[in-house]
């Protein structure tokens, strides 16, 4: 069946060419996306580590080597070991949820999954900040009991995790909507259990729009900045997450620091690109490589669950 | 094991303004034996089959298999097998395990699964096929997996929606005396849904034809063609002409022949007379005033048949079917003036004006 | 009575439990006590303090250069798109990887990078110099970062219906006579409006929000160059939590608008593709 696809592919593009325009319109064009993308893609990207290692391999290792750049690793990794896989369990919780039933209040439910995809991530920190900060409604409580939160690494894994937990969700609910319920409901008739049904069909099913789900969540939950700084400290060596290292060093003027460190989470960007990449390879069909690639950038999830056609 | 379906009724949330997908139906499907739920599309006959299974919960009414209320059992419990119409294989898995699937659940040793996976593959003919992925399979070799996989788990009932729909009609053909034979080896209570009028003829031996939710006619094949019940009936099984005419003296007049108006017609009542193809005859006209005529507009051959297309005085046109052999006979061609006699009709009160 | 519910799948209880606890603890609580604070002003100062100048100027900031940054995304991501879609060139995959990249980068390796290109010495910013355009602590610097944001957006939103356009339709228009340009004009864009306009909205929005990437490059001049992220941020850091909120509220209407528009944009173009 996916022979037959490139096969229509291949005819329809082949009736283009023919109909299409003049080659040098087409190479003007061309040039003139490339040019852009240039300027606006491979220029930064290109910066980082062109000035990472500007002066010299040995330089670059020993920025990295510094013990802040240690710490902020380690709270970094901290930080996303615990809110992807929470974030995880969720996605998958509130996809099956989704994308299998019907029920009264699903579309507030839908918009409160998309909630932090429409919020400023200076916002998102904001809103611990009125709860868990020293002046927010649970302020004095934790104060008296020592408890810190805000300024402190529960507070910036709580805002990580708050500013990620739409991706693994919308992810897989994407797939698992383009993908449909009928395969779960044929191991329902032959008597499998709910459990059953998850780990053996839906999962393997929509394994790779979870792989991407969790690489980009990972991603973001290493990569961010603006909630975590108004949460976090800016304590050196103890509330600083990579980025935000990046942000002190680069204050500092300590240009191949903060490049440096920049280095790493760009190559971890790179690296989520190619797993994208192969995620869409592998990927069965079309339309389910649509959906999560427009999941993936915030257009709002459908409340439905495919089941309407079913009715005849 | 039978199967019972007492005044269901099932409303979709989504059309809550419209009539119910299923609007009180009540029948029963004899054990071994296939039935048939025929209807168009909206008939309600595929949400009818799930509901069955299971995979539906009705509103109203209730469901018994083997005399027991299932009715609100999960699908798990109701050890039926199901058949989609898009067969739902489990892509990522290998045919052999898509078939050991149900058995695997309960937990079967390995060892008897493997057996049953591989004495199911030549019921199904296709042997050795166990290593390959659905990908690499066509249409009609998936069906068979599908219903392999829901043969595996011994189901006391087998449930097919719309089996051969997405096949090509050669492949649809073969798969429907192929599962006419697996029927008479397994003799599972079987329960097919579809459309295709012939499909149903062909293979069960009790029709339910569903129309908006409601049964129209239920009965054997032979009954719901020969004795439709009312106008849907007769046209949508087999094919008819339909006539239109006035009640007069207690008939319907067709040249020579007067068909009986239905119970109650009075005079001047309009009348439709379906009147299957084959059931009209041709002849030269001898000159009797009393007859029919029609002029032939044109032939056309399939395969051993021919159909005939007569225009009629009053403007209707139909169309007669006979053996080619027949037409030989008859030597007659497009333009020529022939007289028919009507051997069988159905006549019903006008329900719609067409 | 039975709690009606569409779909027989077993887990319906457990999902929605884990679900509901899981956005209730993580969404709700914090929003509401964003909403509770905001609405503890008296109406009065929740006005003064959210159109006070410097508020003002970085909401013309913040939006101007969100619209503008969107705009040249709108225009140049739909000829990425295009040139994706239509045209085969070697690195033709990896280009297109690559669209994605201001989407998985994080915001502060893209805020320096950017300050460095455009920075007076930098490789962009010296050419730019010469011809005396000064970019890094403007306002065009501001919407030179939220272009980079915004360019998987448009991108991505026009790619699938590009993809899923009916060549005969172009081959019709060319038979009745129309030439390449004009079958674009008049064929191929109309169809392209809706996902343009909802690639347009999702930019914008991401824009508007966006911090990390701007602060650096952006100089963070009150009155000239502070977007109004950044004002939420230095009035938090005066323990202003009442200004701070309220300035947020008014960012997150904005937001909540926008994200109706996308809501109402993408069922038009869903029912523009099912005709």
């Amino acid at each position: 069946m996916s022979g037959a696809i490139t096969q229509a592919a291949r005819t329809l593009h082949r009736r283009r060419t023919e109909l299409g325009e003049s080659k040098l319109a087409r190479a003007l064009l061309i040039a003139l996306a490339l040019l852009f993308l240039a300027l606006f893609l491979l220029a930064p990207l290109a910066t980082v580590f062109a000035a990472a290692f500007s002066k010299g391999a040995s330089a670059y290792f020993a920025a990295l080597a510094q013990d802040e750049t240690v710490d902020a690793i380690r709270l970094t990794m901290l930080t996303a070991a615990i809110s992807v896989p929470l974030n995880v369990a969720f996605g998958i919780a509130a996809a099956w949820l989704i994308s299998k039933y019907d029920f009264w209040g699903k579309s507030v439910l839908v918009t409160l999954v998309d909630l932090p995809f429409s919020v400023s991530p200076v916002i998102s920190g904001l809103i611990f900040v009125l709860l868990f900060g020293a002046h927010g409604w649970f302020g004095p409580w934790l104060a008296e009991r020592d408890i810190k939160i805000i300024f402190a690494v529960p507070g910036i894994v709580m805002a990580t995790t708050f500013v990620t937990f739409p991706l693994v969700a919308r992810e897989v609910t994407a797939v698992m909507q383009a993908q449909g319920n009928e395969e779960e409901e044929a191991a329902l008739t032959l008597g499998a259990s709910g459990p059953q049904i998850l780990f053996r069909i839906t999962l393997p099913k929509v394994r790779w729009g979870l792989i991407y789900g969790v690489i980009l969540c990972n991603a973001r939950a290493m990569g961010e900045f603006g909630a975590v700084s108004v949460v976090s400290g800016h304590v050196r060596g103890l509330t600083n997450t990579l980025p935000l290292q990046v942000e002190i060093l680069y204050n500092e003027y300590n240009f191949v620091g903060a490049f440096a460190v920049a280095s790493l989470l760009a190559a971890l960007a790179l690296l989520t690109l190619c797993v994208k990449k192969l995620a869409e390879f592998a990927a069965s069909s079309r339309q389910a490589k649509r959906e999560a690639s427009l999941s993936a950038l915030g257009v709002p999830l459908r409340a439905t669950t495919g089941l309407e056609g079913v009715a005849l | 094991m039978s199967v019972r379906v007492e005044k269901m009724i099932k409303r979709f949330a989504s059309s809550n303004h419209e009539a119910p997908a299923v609007a009180g139906v009540s029948f029963e499907a004899r054990a071994k034996a296939i039935t048939t739920l025929l209807g168009p599309s909206g008939s309600g006959k595929s949400t009818l089959l799930r509901l069955i299974a299971g995979l539906e919960v009705p509103d109203e009414g209730r469901v018994f298999l083997d005399g027991e209320d299932v009715t609100f059992r999960s699908p798990r419990e109701r050890n039926v097998g199901f058949v989609f119409q898009s067969y739902a294989l489990f892509k990522h898995l290998c045919v052999a395990d898509n078939i050991a699937f149900g058995m695997k659940i309960r937990g079967l040793p390995s060892v008897q699964v493997r057996k049953r996976v591989a004495e199911l593959l030549s019921l199904v003919q296709l042997p050795g096929y166990g290593a390959r992925f659905p990908a690499q399979l066509s249409g009609g070799q998936r069906q068979r997996v599908a219903l392999a996989r829901a043969l595996a788990i011994e189901p006391k009932v087998l449930l097919l929606d719309e089996p051969f729909g997405a096949l090509d009609t050669q492949v649809r053909l073969e798969l429907r005396e192929w599962l006419l034979a697996l029927h008479e080896r397994t003799g599972i209570t079987t329960i097919l849904v579809t459309h295709d009028q012939e499909e149903a003829l062909e293979l069960s031996s009790h029709v339910v034809l569903l129309e908006q939710g409601k049964i129209a006619q239920a009965g054997s094949p032979h009954e719901l063609y020969d004795h439709p019940a009312n106008e849907f009936v007769a046209s949508f099984l087999g094919g008819a002409n339909v006539i239109q005419r006035r009640v007069a003296h207690g008939a319907a007049q067709f040249g020579r022949n007067l068909l009986p108006a239905p119970n109650g017609a009075s005079d001047g009542t309009p009348v439709h007379a379906f009147v299957r193809p084959h059931n009209i005859r041709v002849r030269k006209p001898n000159g009797d005033a009393a007859v029919d005529l029609g002029k032939i507009e044109r032939l056309t051959r399939v395969g051993g048949f021919v159909k005939v297309y007569v225009s009629l005085p009053t403007g209707e046109s139909i169309t007669v079917q006979m053996p080619k052999s027949e037409l030989d006979t008859l030597a007659v061609e497009p333009g020529d003036v022939v007289a028919l006699d009507v051997l069988d009709a159905k006549v019903f009160a006008q329900r719609y004006s067409i | 009575m039975r709690f009606k519910t569409r779909g027989v799948l077993p887990g319906f209880g457990l999902s929605l439990g884990y679900t509901v606890l899981y956005l209730g603890l993580l969404v709700l609580l914090p929003l509401s006590a964003m909403v509770i604070k905001s609405s503890s002003l008296g109406a009065h100062e929740f006005w003064s303090k959210v159109t006070d100048q410097r508020a003002l100027a970085a909401y013309r900031l913040s939006f101007g250069a969100a619209f503008a940054g969107s705009l040249i995304n709108a225009i140049f991501g739909v000829l990425v798109a295009w040139v994706l879609v239509r045209y085969r060139f070697p690195g033709r995959s990896i280009v297109d990887a690559l669209v994605d990249l201001p989407f998985a980068l994080p915001t502060a390796v893209a805020g320096i990078a950017l300050t460095t290109v455009y920075a007076e010495h930098g490789v962009l910013g010296e050419q730019l110099a010469k011809i005396g355009v000064k970019v890094a602590f403007t306002p065009l610097g501001v919407t030179l970062a939220l272009t980079f944001i915004g360019i998987p957006f448009v991108v991505r939103t026009v790619q699938p219906v590009l993809e899923e356009l009916d060549p005969d339709i172009e081959e019709a228009a060319a038979v009745l006579g129309a030439s390449r340009f004009q079958t674009f004009r008049r064929v191929i864009f109309p169809s392209l409006l809706p996902a343009t306009l909802t690639g347009f909205a999702l930019a914008f929005a991401r824009a508007l929000g966006e911090y990390g990437s701007v602060v650096f490059i952006s100089g963070n001049m009150p009155l000239r160059t502070e977007i109004t992220p950044l004002l939420i941020v230095t009035k938090l850091e005066q323990y202003d939590y009442a200004g701070a909120t309220a300035i947020a509220g008014v960012m997150l209407s904005a937001s909540f608008g926008l994200l109706l528009c996308v809501n109402l944009l993408e069922r038009w173009a869903r029912r523009a593709e099912a005709r």
